[in-house]
């Protein structure tokens, strides 16, 4: 089903929960809505399945608008952060209970098959509080599914489980989206997640829509800086600076060169990954020098956090790295991986090719 | 600050007789002063128990708790004089920021200048000094969290300070800011920490010695690089790294080792002469291989996916043996469906049999 | 915007015709008794608000009013403090708490005529406990003939009936409380009235708000028991609103000013509640953030 919002706003009493925004869904495919807590998603989501009216604006399905129709005609799936079954009926039952109320045939063989899907069967006797989070999250999915709804809405259903629990999850959601033909759309508030479903990003800020396109598209080249600072884990590095003829003035006299279609003189703020640092050099690099303020080991990788003369810099080094305290470190990036923003925060010029 | 040992177990039912009724199997374990100790494992595998024996607020069925060499196993949080932040700000919703901070100090009846200045010195800390005089119930969630520490913080003699999973409401961007905060504050104070969480990334850039508990026991302990490179246990190999260690069914024969379905030579001689055992090699260490190279073997690539910093191949190994990989942008990427070769054996493989590490 | 359903009217006409003939059209009848001088089933002479000024004035009627918010300010201050040391005295797990439960609940269960008989029984100095021993101890108590000593009884017997109310809210309220709060207190080294006073009664507040608005509306409307107990006496001592109204319209057939003052005493019920209510409600929200969402 293709899904399109157009020009809908919220607002609830005085507040602004969403401000006016399009927005039409790629049809059978992964949309994540990525933002920070209290960014709107929910509230776009509810307005997606027909939960709340926008205060203006239409929602059409397949061309028609249903911003009038309550959830109940709108044929949509959707599954909660707070693992929700009938906490009275068994598995079996709930999984089974959208194919009841449709009276659709073969139920039994169809709940198997769900709950060999998820990973469920041995369960399908028990009562949803007998189980664990992630197996009561597992039964609510295996619900949605069974309504085969072409729409199917995702409210951050991943969040209160363990981190472990999270990843193979995940992982398992990805081969049940990449199997069905339902539009699904995927709320998280983290950017590392958004990047492994895959499919399409909406960055979502402050009730705001800031971008919309396929994920690596979304991630590679911001829009603007709120949308790379949203869609960035860890955050990225942003430095204040001025066009120089040439190329870029940061603070503290570091200047390198890159091409700009703005005037010398200008106002720009300069981004840099952290996994775009380096502590070797190679030709071309940037070098900056600083101090060491602290280093963080996640195992697989080294979290450097320096002060150096442009700001204070994060940098994500492969590997287990050593500092000292204090120790004087350089860091090295390659003018090609930089981002630049104009003064009012969007995109100037972005990396190309691979990062 | 102490230096806070344990040797105890903690049973559900008065006879334990099995595993099963263990919460806490017997373990002997100290915590130095000063350090900082995560307890990392799934839910259910006893780190909070652990945390509140040492807090007090669990007494545990049997043996003791010692701080300092004294044995503090009855008596009261308060006593021990240890300080907890939990999953959700706890703070007193009727006062303000600065009162909250000064109630621990108040009850000990502390003089009220020494109060005022103490408050204050921990509120710059936290980067709290603008908030002093607000409502601490009307502040955001990692500020409520900076209060609640706060409290811990104030008291000068605090033994040891205890984390519950205390990012769990925090939003992604702001855990950074707070790790770095917490971390920056060890460095400071020199307080001894023990930091309980199921989030692998926030237990080993927090601490220097993490334990990594699974159903009641520990099963490794360990600083970050340690657990990484080297875990004594398949469980560590699983539940350390994002995602975890890749294991391959292998097998020792006379001309080397067979790993899933593939015959390579034996890296080391030990192996050959054991029939099943598992090779456990981390996505990190896993490259793309010349065909029929060294150590390699061959997949078939199911997923290929964009992380931003890296890439993330997944690939079928033999029958049903799936092995990711993480990939640098730099090179050129299969596709998926491709044949390719993966470099499995390097320094960096462990072996393992019944789950412990044995090369 | 919103789709408007027409089957919801007729689904809920059945409910609508039982209220308009139980509520609205008895009440349209008062309002109409209020405006007019009822001399006899045939002659009736509207008099306006003639009525309504009249109770104003009336001696009789601002003495009942007086005597109602004596007896319920008393009854709050008594009950709410108690009910809520009832509540933290009560066990919160295992069978314990579930037998005292439903000891605490049973005085609820009474009919509430019954209570005034108990009471009644219970009073008297030569067959009731209190007053048998209150004799014999000395003390001369009579409830029939000592306005003050009727008075005590009433409150006592409406303390002893409506208190439970006040400790199984504030029970439910303490139960919501998560654990780790008394933690956090117990190692900040807060005292048991710390505790109490910084953590137990702000998160009481919205239990105590329904608790307040309850007893205080329910008192102001007492009738049943104190009316078996002294039966309004000695004199008017215990003569409260509902039971003056009463007497004026049923005993005196006085349907005029009684009508007139009905309304005034729904009205004067419906502004304090209000009242009460958005104090209450400004006092609990001052501090919290805006609501979450998304």
């Amino acid at each position: 089903m293709e899904l399109r919002l157009e020009r809908v706003e919220r607002k609830v009493g005085p507040q602004t929960h969403l401000y006016p925004l399009d927005l039409g869904l790629v049809p059978r495919a992964v949309t994540v809505l990525l933002g920070a807590t209290q960014a709107g998603k929910t509230t776009l989501m509810r307005l997606m399945a027909g939960l709340d009216q926008p205060s203006a604006g239409k929602v059409r399905v397949d061309g028609q608008d249903v911003t009038g129709l309550p959830v109940r005609e709108r044929n949509v799936a959707m599954v909660y952060q707070q693992f929700i079954n009938y906490p009275s009926m068994t598995v079996a039952d709930n999984i089974a209970s959208p194919l009841k109320l449709r009276r659709e045939s073969g139920v039994a063989a169809r709940v198997q098959a769900l709950a060999a899907k998820l990973h469920i069967e041995p369960f399908l006797q028990r009562l949803p509080a007998e189980l664990s989070g992630g197996q009561q999250q597992r039964v609510a999915l295996a619900r949605a599914l069974a309504k085969n709804a072409p729409l199917m809405l995702l409210d951050e259903p991943l969040v209160n489980l363990d981190y472990k629990l999270r990843e193979e999850l995940r992982e398992e959601l990805t081969q049940l989206f990449a199997g069905g033909d339902s539009t699904v759309v995927y709320a998280t508030t983290e950017p590392t997640e958004a990047l492994l479903l895959g499919g399409y990003t909406a960055v979502l800020d402050a009730g705001e829509l800031l971008q919309y396109g396929p994920t690596s598209e979304v991630f590679r080249r911001p829009r603007s800086i709120r949308v790379a600072r949203a869609f960035s884990d860890p955050p990225m590095n942003l430095m204040s600076g001025t066009a120089a003829p040439g190329g870029i003035t940061l603070a503290g006299g570091v200047a390198f060169a890159i091409a700009l279609p703005v005037a010398v003189g200008a106002a720009l703020t300069v981004g840099v990954r952290a996994g775009a640092l380096r502590v070797q050099g190679r030709d071309g690099d940037l070098a900056l020098a600083g101090s060491v303020e602290l280093a963080e080991i996640s195992g697989s990788d080294t979290f450097l956090h320096a002060e150096t003369p442009v700001g204070e810099l994060v940098a994500q080094l492969t590997g287990v790295h050593q500092f000292e305290l204090g120790a004087p470190v350089r860091l090295y990036l390659s003018p090609a991986q930089v981002y630049v923003f104009d003064a009012a925060g969007d995109l100037l010029v972005a990396p190309n090719g691979k990062t | 600050m102490a230096r806070i040992e344990l040797d105890l177990a903690h049973a559900y039912k008065p006879n334990p007789q099995r595993d099963e009724d263990y919460a806490l199997l017997p373990l002997k374990m100290t915590f130095a002063d000063g350090g900082a100790y995560a307890l990392l494992g799934p839910s259910g595998c006893g780190k909070t128990t652990m945390l509140n024996i040492i807090s007090g607020l669990v007494r545990p069925s049997q043996g003791r708790v010692l701080f300092d060499g004294k044995d503090v196993t009855a008596l009261t949080p308060q006593l021990r004089n240890i300080a907890q932040v939990f999953q959700f700000p706890v703070i007193y919703d009727t006062m303000t920021v600065a009162e909250n901070l000064a109630f621990p100090l108040k009850n000990r009846g502390l003089a009220a200048d020494r109060i005022k200045q103490r408050v204050g010195q921990i509120a710059e800390m936290l980067e709290l000094s603008g908030q002093l005089d607000q409502r601490a119930a009307g502040l955001a969630a990692d500020a409520k969290q900076k209060v609640s520490l706060g409290r811990g913080l104030v008291r000068e003699d605090v033994s040891a300070v205890l984390f519950d999973e205390p990012l769990t409401v925090i939003d992604p961007h702001l855990k950074w800011q707070l790790r770095r905060k917490l971390k920056q504050i060890h460095h400071q104070l020199k307080l001894t920490l023990v930091y309980v969480t199921h989030d692998q990334v926030e237990a080993l850039t927090f601490a220097e010695q993490v334990l990594v508990m699974t159903r009641g026991r520990t099963v490794q302990a360990g600083s970050a690089s340690e657990l990484f490179e080297r875990p004594q246990h398949t469980f560590v190999g699983h539940f350390i790294g994002s995602p975890g260690m890749n294991f391959l069914p292998a097998s020792g024969t006379a001309d080397g080792i067979e790993v899933a379905g593939t015959m390579l030579r034996s890296p080391r001689a030990a192996l050959s002469s054991i029939r099943n055992f598992s090779l456990g090699v981390r996505p990190e260490y896993v490259s793309l291989a010349a065909a029929k190279a060294d150590g390699a073997v061959p997949a078939s690539v199911t997923q290929l996916q964009d992380v931003g910093t890296y890439w993330l191949l997944t690939a079928r190994v033999g029958a049903d043996t799936l092995v990711r990989a993480r990939l640098g942008g730099e090179q050129a990427m299969p596709k998926v469906g491709d044949d390719v070769w993966l470099q499995v054996v390097s320094e960096h493989t462990c072996y393992y049999r019944n789950e412990e590490l044995i090369a | 915007m919103k789709p408007v359903n027409q089957k919801a009217w007729l689904l809920i006409l059945p409910v609508v015709l039982c209220v308009a003939f139980s509520a609205i059209l008895p009440l349209m009848t008062v309002v109409n008794y209020s405006v007019q001088d009822i001399i006899s089933p045939e002659r009736r002479i509207f008099v306006g608000t003639e009525w309504f000024k009249a109770v104003m004035r009336d001696d009789d009627l601002q003495g009942a009013l007086g005597r109602q918010i004596v007896f319920s300010l008393a009854v709050l201050l008594v009950e709410i403090p108690l009910g809520i040391m009832l509540a933290l005295s009560m066990p919160a797990k295992g069978w314990q708490s579930s037998a005292v439960l439903v000891l605490v609940a049973i005085s609820l269960l009474i009919p509430w005529n019954v209570v005034g008989t108990i009471w009644q029984i219970y009073g008297r100095a030569d067959i009731g406990l209190m007053g048998a021993t209150l004799a014999a101890l000395g003390i001369e108590y009579s409830y029939t003939g000592n306005a003050t000593q009727a008075w005590l009884t009433v409150l006592l017997m409406d303390v002893w009936h409506w208190t439970p109310l006040v400790a199984l809210l504030c029970y439910a309220g303490l139960r919501a409380i998560p654990d780790a709060f008394y933690q956090a207190a117990s190692i900040d080294g807060a005292s048991k009235f710390a505790v109490f006073r910084y953590i137990q009664l702000p998160k009481l507040r919205g239990v105590l708000m329904i608790a307040v608005l309850l007893r205080f509306m329910d008192s102001f409307m007492i009738y049943t028991e104190p009316f078996v107990l002294t039966g309004g006496g000695p004199g008017n001592a215990t003569t409260f609103l509902s039971q003056y109204l009463t007497q004026k319209a049923v005993g005196q057939f006085d349907l005029g000013p009684a009508a007139a003052f009905s309304l005034i005493y729904f009205l004067i019920i419906l502004l304090l509640c209000f009242i009460l209510y958005n104090w209450m409600q400004r006092v609990g929200t001052a501090d919290k953030p805006g609501a979450g969402h998304g």
